[in-house]
């Protein structure tokens, strides 16, 4: 099969495993393949024997079966006692390693917040900084403190060979020292219902040196300064994109896409001006007014005391943006924006800055003026 | 269980040496016995274990929140319960007499004991239904629907609603079994009446407990009921938060940690209050708080106390659906007592039935410690 | 009665065809309310094939919607109300009722040479509660659809649209049918057993549904309480399971799984103790050990009590909690290897005949074999971590449930299928089935312990595209496994409609149902039947197709034996 060289096609892969990427795969990858060659061992004696005794003793003209073997103790004694010992033994070094994994290191860890909830995941780090996906140091200790807002949900990175629930009500911590710097899969492992299976981060997980880490903290620290890209930023950052697309279709709730300044239907059959009232009510308080077609998307939380008036802002900046064919082209595609792309574009606080001078100015040579898009004044 | 031991359908092959009672796969009546009551002891067995797990999730609660069950455990009547111990433990000795006189054939004896259980359930429910319907009215729900007990609206007094609705049934009993007695009499249908009867008085002392419920409720209520009420500083308390505590009210963030896990460091973010998505007090738990440094006010408002009331209703609920149940099978014992049916040799329906009885009452005799006297 | 002594006038073919409990009585309701033990359990033999029918179209569709990342056949929603409806019937419709309900019913009272089980309407009542609990269960699925997998873990259960009430009260009903099973067969083994059957002389298939139904008393009712609190949670909010009012969702799994994993063992102990039957008969040998299996049966069920928490090791329990579950997991496993190597033994020396149930009952070994071995990977803590929650874990349970529970039932309905039915099967197409289901199976599961360490998680309707290669091979294998099952399913269908008359011993069987007609009349046995050692073979000896195999006395002259070759047809 083309397929299973392909598997291997990373380096930094085995067949059997994903890359090394923290200081528990060494122990829990060669603690699995010494179960498996125990498991090999045995099966293949059981099934060696199970063949043998089938060909030997099958019924046969001239071959008369002797019932006499019925039981032996010596024999019983030794298949319970070998197993019990090699359990034993698996049980022990399964519960170092365990205990590894729950016992972060004293002192010099780096915290961060973990939230979750349907579904998307949000990071805190310890300077404030809030992102989506996740950036750590590489060979230092992390440590999350994760809680989740809704149901259960589980932190899964397979390179970390680290998982832990995320329990509502309760604070689960869990600790990993990446050993490996690059991009790694975050999963969602414990089932949450429709876009379970989307609740994941794609190479999401980046484990940077020490610098970039902390370059790109303080990036994280300073949202952009123009409001329609503080919306933007808000949208991606603050777990709106889990439930409201940008491209018109329907998640959970409805897009931004197109919405700004039109009328639109309630469930309780009003009709409704989609203006900056509905919209600071949609966010403050959810559980008001429900657009007819969305009554089921009665799951979004207040965001009263999280999002400041001025972000509010910000967003229906953005929304109002939404209705721009170019825009939406720029942040519809299908990852949103990468960090480059989002520079390549001008979107960034320079660029933005620059972008606001420039139009004074005639923005000769300047990045923004690249941007298909303007955001309208 | 005991009925399928009883009466064969006769598709068996021969045998017609067996007693008409003994069911045709048996050997014997001695097997047919034992069979029966194996039979009912693995039934109680699954009705122990059925009861465990609220007996569990009652240890648990209590030991995590003792506070909780300290101050919830005050609003329940324990006059009324211990009333409610007392009937049921008369009903087992009429049980347990029935039994005995199923044994020796005595045909009125058995009647008679198994109306007076009958009777001793009914008296049992009337009660039953006064505490509930108290509570109702004074919003003393399960965790979701609690009121709080500090609200003015909490004090509402006199007799519930609910208690009309729930004594519809028992009335429509008094009714029909009144009506088939009378026409027994008249008919002179000697069995039936012996059925009739005793099920009449069964509806009417449902009545009497009713009766004497609201009698002792009424006196209690004044003086214990407002038992969080009377405490002057909370009440002054009282008015700095009027409401309800309901989602985004409470700023202290700090509580979460009562919760279990959230105990540990705390060296979190300069900016802890501009907490993720959703800070803790929007996400809809209302944070029960620290052991110890609570007021019954907080107790009572942190939803804490519903969790009190869950339990409650959940292990007293299954526990007079387990009444009502027996109440059945004794009904049908009734029937098949008048048509003397029971002898020497063939009691096992009444023996299944009592030990069945016994298990519910010795439910009880734990629930209402528990409940009602622990403090 | 008296029409027994018209009969016996009759010659003896026309009295069987007249007094088989198949046809003793005529029409629906002799059916539908019957007594009898036998007919009780082809009914649920036909119903647990149904759900299992369904519940397997549900698998194939799953493996469908795998063949590509991305959605295509299905949306998230709908598939993951497939993977719910999937779990729940095969667990509660399928594997818990499947061997205990439909062939232990039908087995335990001839094993014990007894005329019926101890309850008979409590039977029948438990019958009729199974339907309606299955009626319960599809009516609420098909409603709006249940998609909160089969385990209902809160707070997921308590908020989700859709019928979690409806479905609950079924899982309730479902319970009560078990439990009531269950009592049946402790009482009817307990009382009913014959003069000269001690405990340490009863078939092991009897000792295996002891067990079981000594789990099935004893757990069940610990999972009505739970699904009624969580409709409680759900209706009332009682805040026992649910955080929003102060309860804690890792409550609800604890009490979940004190039922759930006990039930993993009413899963497996029947499906052991029919391999215990099979591998005896077929190699024409007493069982190796007999009191070791026995035991290992009840410390199984016993064990099986005490380990619920490690399905719960990522759960955030305390570490000391997490590492006692871990230690005791492990003491399951001792049993179970003492299980599999007695059946091994037990061929040693013997003859073996690799009859279709022998066939079934070595892929049985086979596949349980690898089931009970990635059990390790998944007790030591260590190794659970990563790939708890993932397809290791689903392949792992699906070697159990279904390389096990199924293909021991399987090798039990063609074992037991003359006596029930009466008549032979196609052994070719037999044995062509189990290849295709042995075939078909591991290539199905063997992936997936592959893309569960890679780290695929488990109830995904989209997954990352580096993992469909695995996935296809997967999705090939369930198609080939599920037409591996259709031909098993024309085998007994082409018996019914054409096969040859069975004997009453067609494999030369020693416990008390092969002394009576195939199938049995519908009181079992005219005369109590000799009770002897179910293992011993010896004076069993084979004449021909027709007669199978005969007691012959002990002192009669040695007869030339003709060679057992069951009849093709």
């Amino acid at each position: 099969m083309r397929s299973l060289t392909n598997l291997l096609g990373d380096i930094n892969e085995t067949f059997w495993f994903p890359p090394k990427a923290s200081s528990f795969a060494e122990e829990t990858d060669s603690f699995f393949m010494a179960i498996m060659w125990i498991s090999v061992v045995f099966f293949v004696l059981i099934v060696a024997a199970m063949v043998y005794f089938v060909m030997k003793f099958r019924r046969r003209p001239g071959y008369r079966g002797d019932s006499s073997a019925l039981h032996s103790n010596t024999l019983e004694i030794t298949w319970t006692v070998i197993p019990t010992i090699i359990v034993i033994w698996i049980f022990a070094r399964g519960v170092y390693g365990y205990m590894d994994m729950m016992t972060p290191p004293a002192g010099d860890t780096i915290d961060i917040n973990v939230t979750a909830q349907k579904w998307d995941w949000q990071f805190q780090y310890p300077n404030g900084a809030i992102s989506d996906e996740l950036f750590i140091p590489n060979e230092r200790n992390i440590r999350l403190r994760m809680r989740s807002i809704d149901v259960l949900h589980a932190f899964y990175v397979p390179s970390f060979r680290a998982k832990s629930d995320v329990v509502p009500g309760r604070v689960t911590t869990m600790w990993f020292r990446p050993i490996m710097e690059g991009d790694f899969d975050l999963f969602c492992a414990e089932y949450c219902g429709d876009k379970h299976s989307e609740m994941i981060k794609k190479q999401g997980v980046h484990v940077l040196d020490m610098e970039s880490y902390e370059t790109k903290l303080a990036e994280l620290a300073k949202p952009p300064s123009h409001p329609v890209y503080h919306g933007y930023w808000l949208y991606k950052n603050r777990g709106c994109k889990a439930c409201h697309s940008l491209d018109g279709k329907k998640i959970v709730g409805p897009s931004f896409q197109g919405s700004w300044g039109e009328t639109v239907q309630l469930s309780t059959g009003e009709s409704i001006a989609f203006d900056d009232q509905y919209v600071q009510e949609s966010i403050y308080k959810p559980q008001a007014k429900f657009r007819s077609g969305y009554e089921k998307a009665s799951q979004m939380p207040s965001f009263e005391g999280q999002l400041s008036l001025e972000e509010v802002m910000s967003l229906t900046a953005f929304m109002k943006e939404m209705k721009n064919e170019a825009f939406i082209k720029l942040v519809s595609d299908e990852d949103g924006l990468t960090p480059e792309e989002a520079k390549s574009y001008g979107i960034s606080d320079e660029a933005v800055a620059a972008k606001d001078e420039g139009s004074e100015s005639g923005g000769k040579g300047d990045p923004a003026n690249e941007m298909p898009a303007e955001p309208n004044k | 269980m005991s009925e399928a031991a009883v009466h064969g359908d006769g598709h068996g092959h021969d045998d017609h040496d067996h007693p008409a009672f003994l069911a045709h796969h048996f050997d014997d009546p001695e097997q047919q016995y034992d069979s029966g009551k194996l039979g009912m002891w693995l039934f109680l067995v699954t009705e122990i274990l059925f009861f465990s797990g609220m007996f569990c999730a009652y240890a648990l609660y209590r030991s995590i929140h003792p506070e909780v069950w300290t101050f919830a455990s005050q609003f329940l009547n324990s006059t009324l319960g211990a009333i409610n111990t007392g009937v049921l433990l008369f009903s087992s000795l009429t049980m347990a007499w029935g039994v005995r006189c199923a044994q020796l054939r005595q045909r009125t004896g058995l009647v008679v004991s198994l109306a007076a259980t009958l009777g001793c359930a009914s008296i049992f429910l009337g009660v039953k239904a006064i505490e509930y319907t108290h509570k109702w009215e004074l919003g003393l729900l399960p965790a979701g629907t609690y009121e709080s007990q500090f609200l003015p609206a909490a004090a509402h007094h006199g007799i519930s609603q609910w208690l009309y609705v729930l004594s519809a049934i028992p009335a429509a009993c008094v009714l029909g079994f009144g009506i088939w007695y009378a026409m027994t009499i008249a008919k002179g249908e000697k069995e039936n009446s012996e059925v009739a009867g005793p099920l009449l008085v069964t509806a009417l002392c449902y009545f009497a407990g009713v009766g004497l419920g609201l009698f002792l409720e009424s006196g209690e209520a004044h003086g214990e009921d407002h038992g969080p009420g009377t405490h002057s500083e909370e009440h002054i308390d009282g008015h700095e938060h009027p409401g309800n505590v309901h989602e985004g009210e409470e700023g202290d963030p700090g509580h979460k940690d009562a919760h279990e896990g959230g105990g540990e460091e705390h060296s979190m973010l300069p900016g802890e209050a501009k907490v993720v998505f959703v800070s803790a007090e929007t996400d809809g738990m209302k944070p029960l708080p620290k052991p110890g440094a609570a007021t019954d006010k907080e107790i009572d408002q942190s939803g804490g106390a519903g969790l009190f009331f869950s339990i409650y209703y959940c292990m007293t609920g299954v526990h007079a659906v387990h009444i009502l149940a027996g109440m059945g099978v004794l009904t049908w014992l009734l029937v098949r007592a008048t048509r003397d049916h029971f002898n020497e040799q063939y009691f096992g329906p009444v023996d299944y039935v009592g030990l069945y009885w016994h298990i519910v009452d010795l439910i009880w005799i734990y629930l209402f410690p528990l409940l009602y006297l622990i403090k | 009665m008296s029409e027994i002594a018209d009969l016996s006038a009759l010659p003896q073919e026309e009295r069987e065809a007249r007094e088989n409990f198949l046809f003793n009585t005529k029409g629906f309701l002799s059916w539908a309310l019957t007594l009898d033990h036998k007919r009780i359990g082809l009914m649920y033999l036909v119903g647990v094939m149904s759900a299992f029918f369904i519940a397997g179209m549900l698998a194939l569709l799953i493996r469908l919607e795998l063949m590509t990342p991305t959605n295509t056949y299905l949306s998230n929603a709908q598939y993951n109300q497939v993977f719910t409806l999937h779990g729940a019937i095969m667990v509660f419709l399928f594997i818990i009722p499947s061997v205990p309900a439909a062939l232990g019913n039908f087995l335990v009272p001839v094993m014990l040479g007894a005329k019926d089980v101890a309850f008979p309407r409590l039977n029948l009542s438990s019958f009729y509660l199974w339907v309606s609990g299955a009626v319960f269960f599809l009516a609420a699925m098909l409603y709006t659809g249940l998609d909160t997998g089969w385990t209902f873990y809160t707070p997921y259960s308590t908020t989700t649209q859709g019928p979690v009430v409806a479905a609950t009260m079924g899982v309730f009903i479902l319970g009560f049918s078990s439990i009531f099973t269950g009592l049946n067969f402790i009482v009817t083994i307990n009382t009913m057993r014959p003069p000269g059957m001690e405990w340490f002389k009863m078939p092991l298939f009897l000792w295996a549904t002891y067990a079981t139904s000594i789990i099935q008393v004893l757990a069940t009712p610990v999972l009505g309480i739970t699904v009624l609190l969580l409709a409680a949670e759900r209706i009332l909010h009682i805040g026992i399971f649910d955080p929003a009012y102060n309860g804690d969702p890792v409550t609800y799994q604890h009490f979940f799984w004190f039922y759930s994993h006990p039930a993993v063992y009413i899963m497996i102990l029947p499906g052991m103790g029919i391999i215990s039957e099979l591998m005896s008969v077929h190699s024409h040998k007493s069982i190796f050990g007999y009191r070791f299996v026995a035991y290992s049966s009840v410390a199984i069920a016993l064990f099986g009590f005490l380990v619920w928490g490690h399905h719960m090791f990522t759960s955030g329990m305390a570490n000391v909690t997490t590492i006692i579950f871990s230690a005791l997991t492990f003491t399951v496993s001792i049993p179970s290897a003492i299980k599999v190597f007695n059946w091994l033994a037990t061929m040693y020396k013997g003859t073996v005949q690799l009859n279709t149930p022998m066939c079934y009952a070595l892929n049985f070994i086979f596949l349980f074999t690898i089931g009970g071995l990635t059990g390790l990977w998944l007790g030591a803590l260590s190794t659970d971590r990563p790939l708890h929650d993932t397809y290791f874990v689903v392949a792992h349970f699906h070697y159990v449930m279904v390389g096990g529970t199924l293909v021991g039932f399987l090798g039990g309905v063609f074992h037991w299928w003359p006596k029930m039915t009466g008549k032979m099967f196609s052994e070719t197409w037999g044995k062509i089935s189990c290849l295709l289901v042995f075939l078909g199976f591991n290539l199905t599961f063997l992936p997936q312990f592959v893309l569960g360490s890679r780290g695929m998680p488990r109830r995904y309707a989209q997954y990352v595209a580096e993992f469909q290669e695995l996935h296809q091979m997967s999705s090939y294998g369930a198609f080939l496994l599920g037409f591996g099952l259709f031909v098993a399913l024309g085998v007994f269908i082409h018996s019914l409609m054409a096969g040859k008359k069975a004997p009453p011993n067609p494999w030369g069987g020693a416990t008390l149902e092969w002394q009576c007609t195939s199938p049995p009349p519908y009181y079992n046995f005219l005369e109590p039947p000799t009770v002897n050692d179910p293992y011993n073979y010896k004076p069993l000896a084979y004449r021909d197709g027709d007669r199978g195999w005969e007691y012959v006395h002990p002192e009669a002259p040695e007869v030339p034996q003709s060679e057992p070759e069951p009849a093709q047809s």
